[in-house]
């Protein structure tokens, strides 16, 4: 289990990389019009199944919304 | 009467931009969209609920129309920053609507960070579409920072108190070199149609549709708002007179 920050919440999640922790999620990431950035970075979605995540990182997962 | 748009290299037929935030249901949604005409919407970019993903409205947009993602709500350049790279990342797009909010209360951009901002996501290779002040030196600088166009607001954001200041908006249409695109405070249709009488080269509406009695009829009275402002501005207004001056012939009165 690694302790991270995601999307704002410290969570203990059994992932290595970024794919993992969308599957543990329940997040598909084959859906379209997701971001992820870690640590401050955004992790491109070719990316995602080499993307190692380390205690500690902070993970941020967005996708588009209504807006003005 | 062919009148082309040209923003950021690309020509639109449509100079009314329509915000997707607050509609009583998707379904208006929709239709209000098609009836402003609009071909340029906003998104917003947030993080996702990790207790429920699923496809939401905005990925069905997608197709139809031009997203253009907001940074609504961040307060810093670096937060802007990330936002935009990952509103990059969602949609593939460089284009973006920045906005970098100084005060929680009125949502008055921080102009300082917002042309800092600004300039460090120019470099990075986006179109920035910045919602700022109206006034004529920060859009001067925001022009000059390499933004594709400039959004000085009417009045404060989901305000519908229209154009409070005509004569600042009318200045810095007269002086920008790029497009301007007046963005917030809009409350009905004439407050879009006196913006684009003012030489605005386009609108951004959003709440005064969104949050209307009827949504659908106000998408279109928008429409028909921007269109109608337009072609006044294309046409030239005449002078004001502090007199009456007769439009019908002084000859031939009956009784003379």
């Amino acid at each position: 289990m690694t302790l991270m920050r995601i999307n704002g919440v410290d969570e203990e999640i059994a992932a290595t990389t970024v794919a993992e922790l969308l599957v543990a999620r329940g997040v598909d990431p084959a859906a379209r019009f997701l971001a992820i950035a870690v640590n401050g970075a955004v992790v491109r979605r070719a990316e995602w199944p080499s993307k190692e995540l380390l205690p500690g990182d902070t993970v941020e997962i967005v996708r588009p919304l209504q807006g003005g | 009467m062919a009148d082309p748009f040209v923003i950021a290299g690309t020509t639109l037929k449509s100079r009314l931009f329509v915000g997707t935030a607050g509609y009583p249901n998707q379904q208006v949604l929709l239709d209000c969209l098609e009836a402003s005409g609009a071909e340029i919407v906003t998104v917003s970019i947030r993080r996702i609920s990790l207790e429920g993903y699923a496809e939401s409205l905005v990925d069905l947009l997608g197709g139809r129309y031009r997203l253009l993602p907001n940074t609504a709500g961040c307060a810093t350049v670096r937060d802007a920053v990330l936002t935009a790279e990952l509103a990059r990342e969602a949609l593939d797009t460089i284009w973006l609507k920045l906005e970098l909010i100084g005060d929680r209360e009125t949502l008055y951009p921080d102009v300082e960070q917002l042309v800092r901002a600004a300039e460090e996501l120019v470099r990075k290779g986006f179109m920035v579409l910045p919602y700022c002040n109206e006034d004529p030196v920060t859009c001067q600088k925001l022009a000059d920072v390499g933004c594709a166009a400039v959004m000085p607001l009417g009045s404060l954001i989901g305000s519908g108190m229209g154009i409070a200041n005509p004569a600042a908006i009318e200045l810095i249409c007269a002086r920008s070199p790029v497009p301007v695109v007046l963005d917030a405070g809009i409350g009905t249709a004439s407050d879009a149609a006196l913006a684009m009488e003012l030489g605005c080269d386009a609108v951004l509406a959003n709440t005064a549709i969104a949050k209307s009695h009827d949504p659908l009829r106000m998408a279109a009275a928008m429409r028909a708002g921007v269109e109608g402002g337009r072609l006044a501005r294309l046409a030239g207004r005449i002078p004001k007179r502090r007199f009456a001056e007769p439009s019908s012939p002084q000859l031939g009165l009956v009784g003379t």
